[in-house]
């Protein structure tokens, strides 16, 4: 009967599913986003690792500079050849912890915030795949993604994605640590804080169904 | 680790008063910040409502701060100033409204980190009162402290690390003491303070100020006890204090007065009184050795090198921040008796003694003894009237004098006048009468260039010689003034011609052609409003004699107390100027008239930006007194 029986997760998992209990805040500016990034050795979710994370909350429109977190992962797997994008050597100075820990520190950080990403089906892929390794099921968080925002506002239709090297230039944000994971998760930060008011001049009651809204199926309405 | 706030500490770092702490105080609160984006035209806060628990600092962007309802524009905050923080000091609600002059970037910081770690250091706190002040309507404090601190400690001078020499038996009384006795004390062993104490330990001090603030304006009773005006606690030192170090205590307590006691601490006895006027006299030491040296001297190659010794005493005064009024007189005091030096060098090389007599005058900021850097010689020589027929000859011969004066001025480091300002020109070597009749010209016929000649030649200073003839100019020019009334409207519309920027923002006045471009001139935009007001104000009262800049303030200040506020704000801002100009000429080794303003400090900026407020404040009582606004 064992197969029937619910799988017993780790207390860390149990704790972070408990946020997700109470109803959804759909008001942008009580409900907390976190903004995050990762690093990782490549662009392949089954084979490429997580190298680092970077967090940072946005409460009422303003980025808590306190609420976040870093991180730097140990992982067996090494590229040479993205050493050069992110800069993390395998035997770094920087203090390493293991994917597990990594992923324990994610869930307590992030909690049952929105979480924000510039293309963020990519970071979300490969922090599932590295839940799944750890048998553990995928990110309850609902996830907005600053490339999709930014199409929303319509500025520029000439293309589906921009870079996020494209989009700081475009809303004058200096490229301070470029390919950190926290110096991203910071510029992704000012870009989303950047984009809500564009979005808020078409719809004075913007909540985060809207944001949330797939913008395919605006076009279909 | 926490790369963001790394980010945020480096940018906060560049920045007063965040530069002035310790790197961990700095990254304490850079972690602790929080970032707001603020778009254009956006309203970070609003009159009339609560005061949130934090200040901001402008990371990008500019913010505009206004006072009623966003249309009067008060002032502009652009990268690294600082807003919102005297509201949060005062609680209650917000007294201006800030709004996005532009899409911005703000760092917030909440108030107990406030008091954790920036009120808590003495130079950041120091920074921010003072910025409070110059953010209010006028700059009270002396200025400059910072670096005058630091360049005081490895400044050579042999006087500096001598014990201070203290009044040994000060005058006190106990705390039980009416106002009015102290003050009765005091006037009776002619002293400035009076400490009170208790068991022998100083708690508080009255001085001169306090009963002048708190008693003649009727505030406080003159029955009253002491306690009810003192200062306190007192500041205390041990009586091994050195000039240097006592300098700085009241420079960094605005104080004038330290108490001496045994221990150095305010719970011991006390033992003397150690004043601003005591650290002057050894100052003053200094300055009349080399007053002595020029009377001495026998030949203008000694004189040289009494000049370059005075350089270097005003370079060490400059940057040990003495008040600039003790500087610039000491300063005139030399120049003066090595001008009147030089005169009796130039007379005994003349074939025969002067026919008549004769004084000779410095003008312009040399007359208004406010010269602290060596520059360009502005004089004139008045002598006394001869029958017309010896006329010529008595000219000629003082022409002859002033020409010796002049080349043995140079010769000693005073460049000639490129406008020919000097007493060895024909227009400005004349008798009595004829500058009368010179004056009344000018005073009658008040266009441009005379008004600019009134400016420089009323403003004069006898050097040398006969001080009747150069009452009898004063008079003149009071009596032309009088029969034409409207030449001080004039005098007032050139005082007006040159607004104070309101801030160094982007849109800061700076000299839009010639050689320097992109410097902003302190002397035009700053300093000559100042003291073209000053002159204008000084002479529609009829008051002579008080020639400086200061003087001539404090004097306004004394005859007309509704706007001592003002006065006195003038007084700073023409002290800070003064200095700065001094500062930036000792620097780039020139006359330190423009400044580049990419070289200034955010502390500079603040500085300069208060003494434009002073600067516009009493453009606009001129404008309003004189009622220029129909004229313009």
């Amino acid at each position: 009967m064992s197969w029937f029986k619910k799988r017993i997760y780790p207390e860390y998992w149990q704790a972070y599913e408990a946020h997700f209990k109470q109803a959804t805040n759909n008001h942008i500016n009580s409900v907390r986003f976190v903004v995050f990034d990762t690093e990782t050795t490549g662009l392949d979710i089954k084979e490429d690792r997580i190298l680092s994370i970077g967090n940072v909350a946005i409460l009422n429109n303003s980025i808590h500079v306190i609420d976040q977190l870093e991180c730097y992962l140990k992982q067996d797997l090494f590229k040479a050849e993205t050493v050069k994008i992110h800069g993390l050597l395998k035997e770094g100075s920087l203090k390493k912890i293991s994917e597990e820990e990594a992923i324990i520190l994610f869930l307590a950080h992030i909690k049952d915030a929105v979480l924000v990403a510039h293309h963020a089906a990519f970071d979300v892929a490969i922090i599932n795949k590295a839940l799944r390794r750890l048998g553990l099921p995928k990110l309850k968080n609902k996830v907005l993604d600053t490339g999709v925002l930014f199409q929303k506002t319509k500025l520029d239709t000439s293309k589906m994605h921009f870079s996020l090297d494209s989009l700081s230039e475009r809303f004058n944000i200096p490229q301070h640590d470029r390919h950190t994971a926290s110096g991203d998760a910071y510029i992704t930060a000012l870009l989303f804080l950047k984009i809500i008011p564009i979005l808020k001049q078409s719809n004075k009651n913007l909540d985060l169904k809207d944001l949330l809204r797939s913008n395919q199926r605006i076009g279909l309405l | 680790m926490n790369t963001i706030a790394l980010r945020i500490s480096d940018f906060l770092k560049n920045h007063p008063p965040f530069s002035m702490l310790q790197t961990e105080q700095l990254l304490a609160i850079s972690q602790a910040v929080e970032v707001h984006y603020i778009e254009k035209g956006q309203i970070v806060f609003e009159t009339e409502t609560p005061v949130k628990d934090q200040f901001y600092i402008v990371k990008d962007g500019a913010i505009g701060l206004y006072r009623n309802n966003h249309s009067n524009l008060v002032d502009e905050c652009d990268e690294g100033d600082i807003f919102g923080l005297r509201a949060l000091m005062r609680q209650g609600t917000y007294q201006l409204s800030a709004m996005a002059m532009e899409e911005s970037i703000l760092y917030s910081i909440s108030a107990n980190l406030l008091t954790e770690y920036i009120t808590v250091n003495q130079k950041a706190s120091t920074f921010l009162l003072q910025t409070f002040v110059s953010n209010s309507n006028f700059n009270t404090t002396d200025s400059f402290i910072d670096g005058a601190i630091k360049n005081a400690a490895d400044m050579p001078d042999f006087n500096e690390e001598l014990s201070a020499s203290y009044s040994k038996n000060p005058i006190h009384c106990s705390p039980e003491t009416s106002i009015q006795e102290a003050a009765k004390t005091m006037t009776l062993k002619r002293v400035g303070s009076i400490i009170i104490t208790q068991n022998k330990k100083p708690i508080g001090i009255i001085t001169d100020k306090d009963l002048r603030v708190k008693i003649a304006t009727g505030t406080v009773s003159i029955d009253k006890p002491v306690t009810e005006i003192m200062s306190a606690p007192v500041i205390t030192y041990p009586k091994n204090i050195s000039v240097a170090e006592a300098q700085i205590a009241m420079l960094q307590h605005k104080i004038t007065h330290l108490c001496i006691t045994e221990d150095g601490s305010n719970q011991s006895e006390l033992k003397g009184v150690l004043s601003e006027h005591d650290i002057i006299v050894v100052r003053e030491n200094n300055a009349s050795v080399l007053v002595k040296e020029i009377k001495r001297a026998n030949t203008t190659k000694e004189l040289q090198l009494i000049i370059q010794k005075t350089q270097q005493l005003l370079n060490r005064y400059i940057a040990q921040e003495l008040p600039i009024r003790y500087i610039t007189s000491i300063n005139s005091a030399i120049i003066n008796s090595l001008t009147n030096k030089i005169i009796e060098f130039a007379i005994s090389k003349m074939v025969t003694a002067p026919p008549v007599p004769f004084a000779w005058l410095a003008i312009g900021s040399q007359g208004r003894q406010e010269q602290l850097l060596l520059t360009d010689q502005d004089n004139c020589l008045v002598f006394e009237d001869v029958s017309p027929e010896l006329h010529q000859q008595t000219q000629d011969y003082f022409l002859l004098l002033a020409k010796e004066i002049t080349i043995q001025l140079n010769q000693v480091g005073f460049e000639f006048c490129p406008a020919n300002m000097m007493g060895s020109n024909p227009k400005w070597c004349l008798s009595v009468s004829q500058w009368q009749a010179q004056f009344k010209r000018w005073i009658t016929k008040p266009d441009q260039d005379n008004l600019m000649l009134c400016t420089i030649f009323f403003d004069f200073e006898r050097v040398y010689g006969d001080s009747d003839m150069v009452d009898q100019l004063s008079d003149s020019i009071f009596k032309s003034i009088d029969s034409y009334e409207i030449f001080l409207n004039y005098l007032g519309l050139n005082a007006l011609q040159n607004p104070p920027p309101l801030s160094f923002f982007r849109n800061f006045l700076v000299e839009d052609s010639g050689e320097h471009k992109d410097q902003f001139d302190i002397k035009a935009r700053a300093i000559m409003p100042l003291v073209d007001a000053a002159r204008l104000l000084i002479l529609s009262k009829e008051i002579k004699a008080h020639n400086s800049t200061i003087a001539r303030y404090t004097k306004l200040a004394e005859l007309e107390p509704q706007n001592s506020d003002l006065y006195f704000a003038c007084i700073e801002a023409f002290k800070n100027l003064l200095y700065f100009r001094t500062q930036q000429g000792l620097l780039h080794e020139d006359s330190g008239r423009y400044i580049n303003l990419q070289t200034l400090s955010k502390a500079n900026k603040l500085e300069l930006k208060s003494a434009f407020k002073a600067v516009k404040a009493i453009q606009e009582l001129i404008q309003v007194r004189f009622k220029l606004s129909q004229l313009m």
